[in-house]
């Protein structure tokens, strides 16, 4: 074996006290794609983050060709060959194609820029590299694909020796990932040491020559990708051992009967471009619908196209019968729709405002009469839900940016359920909060699907999508794979249909190749 | 190691106090130096004098602690207040009762306020270049107005205006008062207030909670104008005539500072009011130091910019863990 170009040996690092990464080693060598998988939270970003010196290892260390180093700055990283891609192109769009293929070492002659030399050197290298584009157009002109892998051609003529691809093609076309993925092959040709981190499955299994599985910061798996099958890779990233799944696929215990009424919620032949295909949900009263699916499945972006907060270029929602029109949240919520966003911090939270004020937010309209907020009820309205939830506070008027994880997401149910919602869509409720808390959110979304609201639940965790679910709607890639009713719903059945929606994938793509 | 902590816990508590508190303790300090220094300071006249010049400072700057609520900046209330006093002097010589032409001057800052609204909330371009296009343009459109030239203006409200009292208190000063009062009572205790803080704090969460948040912010911007426009009527009052490249300028700087000194975040989601209306008095009130002893107004300018200074640096958000 050949020593690696670069090593993480039992990296860890923490934030605030909380676990990001812990005793985590991967090994990158030249010549080869290591692919980086996890949900969200799982410590991608940490590592990559740790690797190039954004951030800085508590213990453990990082090793170039041998050489124990720790990079302060992204910049130290870079000059001594870690190119970075990101997600979104951190070039200067306005510049040339050529004056960003040079950027910070511009050929000059007599002083002043060599364009000329600029753009024929940069044309050429271009072409090398399979990529057609007019050079001197500023950057931001061509399609994300092309700046995105002129991004990555770049940073290989500074001489990198290895190059971290973050999340490369999720804003790309079909097409476009073809592209990127042979320039891909192309770099693996030129002996650079790849990093790969995607949630597509199906580029990873094409593209890639090893796979880490991280989660909750935590080293799960590394392995050639020919020993790992896609049900597999699948298993170690949602949390549980194939083997042990088996055991376990328990649904929801004393799944109840339903009744049989007219349906509350019915969101049919969701599209967006490139985001939703025809998805479809429909949910009874008192029944909890799980949407499955891995990271970037789409199933945050159903949750948001019903609440309004996604357009949509066509689909029907409808409530209780009525048909939904303005796509904004402010009228799905007079409409009965009320949401609770993945991102507590980035969208929920007020973070300066009190709990009492946070609480009291979205149902503002009912607490005002002619402009006033009524105090009283107001304090009415916060004391009852900070009592039935148990938030622990000081008291009403402590910040809200003070509590704990469970409490802020107590926090925002409240606001919610002050709406008095007739359907209620949950994205990742129980992320990042403590095991009591998490155990009181669960009970709390059955006892108000029981009491007839029609609830929508996201989670990464599959187990708790099949234990607190009545169906299930599994979705991949934005569109909908199937849908599952008692006694199917078991993390084994969710797993194989994600699985095999991504062979048959590879399978046609594998097809047109041959057939070209 | 303990002693340590407790001592890095005493800092924050320090920090935190003085950007709450820390005006009203420059003012008092302010006072007590001039009480010392300035002959004659501590006399009736002092804090009339005082109170018949600050009034506008006030008006203009509780529109911007509106503004700045919100997370923006309302670069344009110098040229509102310019626009305004030009609309005046357009209708008084036209001939209008001065009523008329006063509602006229008011109206049009309400106008520019919501068209800086309109552009921030709808356009989504950013406030401080939205509002710097009016603050550009605003000098030379009331220039246009008055075609190009001071215009005196002799109306006789005018004098009530700069003089008049109400048991010894300038009537501009009580004016100020009651917008000021008016204002926080609209922070603390109308939807409107909540919504305002709710979209400074966050304005993604704000927009899934359901809130009006782009009618939030064109009112904001509507209200900024209004007020600026109030300051402009009371500015040509005092100055008896209407000058669009003297009136209101530099408005915009002083208001911020006032502001910001008082204890509202540039970042948004909180607002001051009683601070605001503290540092605008500061501020009024370090100028006439400064002057009384004879320092030169550039001077004047380099110690406004240098509390300027000071209190961003202490309003600076804590630094994150991360």
């Amino acid at each position: 074996m050949t020593t690696p170009v670069l090593a993480v040996t039992s990296a860890s690092k923490r934030f605030a006290g909380v676990r990001a990464l812990e005793d985590v080693s991967i090994e990158l060598h030249a010549g080869s794609v290591h692919a980086l998988v996890g949900e969200n939270g799982a410590g991608k970003s940490t590592l990559i983050k740790l690797i190039t010196g954004v951030y800085q290892l508590d213990s453990g260390s990082v090793r170039l060709r041998g050489e124990e180093v720790a990079f302060d700055s992204p910049r130290s990283a870079q000059r001594a060959g870690i190119a970075t891609i990101y997600q979104e192109v951190h070039l200067a769009p306005q510049l040339s194609v050529a004056r960003n293929f040079f950027l910070g070492r511009e050929p000059t002659r007599f002083g002043s820029l060599d364009l000329k030399r600029m753009n024929r050197n940069s044309a050429e290298a271009l072409r090398r590299y399979g990529i057609v584009a007019d050079v001197k157009r500023p950057l931001g002109e061509l399609g994300l694909g092309i700046q995105q892998m002129v991004a990555i051609a770049r940073a290989v003529e500074t001489d990198a020796s290895v190059v971290i691809m973050d999340e490369p093609t999720s804003s790309l076309e079909p097409r476009e990932v073809d592209l990127l993925l042979d320039l891909v092959a192309q770099l693996k040709a030129k002996d650079v040491a790849i990093v790969y981190v995607s949630h597509k499955l199906d580029e990873v299994f094409r593209a890639c020559d090893t796979i880490t599985v991280l989660r909750d910061g935590k080293l799960v798996s590394t392995g050639p990708t020919s020993e790992l099958t896609r049900r597999q890779l699948i298993s170690r990233m949602l949390g549980r051992d194939a083997a042990e799944l088996d055991e376990s696929g328990r649904t929801r215990l004393g799944r109840r009967e339903l009744e049989d009424g007219e349906p509350v919620l019915r969101a049919e032949h969701l599209n967006r471009r490139l985001i939703l295909e025809d998805v479809s949900v429909v949910v009874r009263p008192g029944e909890v619908v799980g949407l499955a699916g891995l990271l970037g499945s789409g199933r945050s972006e159903t949750a948001k196209a019903i609440f309004g907060a996604l357009p949509l270029d066509s689909g029907d929602i409808s409530v209780d019968g009525k048909p939904l029109t303005h796509q904004t949240p402010a009228s799905r919520i007079r409409q009965g729709v009320a949401m609770l966003p993945e991102d507590r911090k980035a969208e929920g939270l007020i973070p300066d405002m009190s709990i009492r004020d946070n609480i009291g937010l979205a149902a503002l309209p009912q607490l005002t009469r002619s402009g006033l907020v009524s105090r009283k009820r107001v304090d009415d309205i916060v004391k009852t839900f900070m009592t039935r939830l148990r938030i622990k506070a000081a008291s009403p008027l402590q910040r809200v940016s003070e509590l704990s994880g469970g409490n802020q997401q107590k926090v925002l149910l409240a606001r919610l359920l002050c709406l008095n919602p007739r359907v209620l869509l949950l994205d990742e409720p129980t992320r990042g909060i403590d095991v009591g808390a998490k155990a009181e959110v669960q009970a709390l979304v059955a006892e108000l699907a029981e009491k007839g609201m029609a609830v929508v639940l996201i989670s990464s965790e599959l187990e708790e999508v099949v234990e607190g679910s009545d169906s299930v709607v599994v979705l991949r890639d934005g569109a909908q794979l199937g849908r599952l009713v008692g006694d199917d719903i078991t993390e084994d059945k969710i797993m194989d249909l994600i699985a095999d929606a991504a062979s048959e994938q590879i399978e046609a793509s594998e097809q047109i190749e041959a057939e070209k | 190691m303990t002693t340590l902590a407790a001592n890095l816990r005493d800092r924050t508590a320090i920090a935190a106090w003085t950007r709450e508190h820390g005006v009203y303790l420059a003012l008092l300090v302010l006072v007590v130096f001039n009480a010392i220094a300035t002959p004659n300071f501590l006399t009736v006249d002092t804090v009339q004098l005082l109170f018949s010049q600050v009034p506008p400072v006030i008006i203009v700057s509780l529109g911007m602690a509106l503004v700045i609520g919100t997370g923006g900046v309302d670069l344009s209330v110098g040229s509102i207040m310019a626009i305004a006093s030009a609309v005046l002097a357009k209708f008084v010589t036209g001939g209008s009762p001065i009523g008329v032409a006063m509602l006229a001057a008011v109206a049009a800052g309400l106008l520019v306020g919501v068209f800086n609204g309109l552009v921030v909330a709808i356009a989504r371009v950013q406030p401080i270049v939205a509002t710097l296009g009016v603050l550009v343009a605003g000098r030379g459109i009331a220039l246009v107005i008055t075609g190009g030239a001071l215009v005196e203006l002799f109306v006789p409200v005018f004098k009530d205006i700069r003089l008049g009292k109400f048991l010894g208190i300038p009537y501009v000063m009580i004016v100020a008062a009651l917008l000021a009062v008016a204002v926080s009572f609209l922070v603390r205790r109308t939807a409107f207030g909540y919504r305002l803080l709710a979209v400074g704090g966050n304005r993604r969460a704000s927009v899934l909670a359901g809130l009006p948040v782009r009618r939030t912010l064109v009112v904001v911007y509507a209200i900024s104008g209004t007020l600026a426009a109030v300051a402009g009527v009371i500015a040509t009052a005092r100055l008896r005539a209407s000058d669009p490249s003297y009136i209101g300028l530099l408005m915009e700087l002083t208001a911020i500072t006032a502001v910001v000194v008082g204890g509202t975040s540039l970042t948004g989601g909180r607002v001051r009011i009683l601070g605001t209306v503290t540092g605008a008095i500061l501020i009024q009130l370090l100028e006439t130091t400064l002057v009384s002893h004879n320092a030169p107004d550039s001077v004047a300018r380099m110690v406004e910019a240098l509390i300027i200074i000071a209190a961003v640096y202490i309003q600076r958000p804590a630094r994150s863990s991360r």
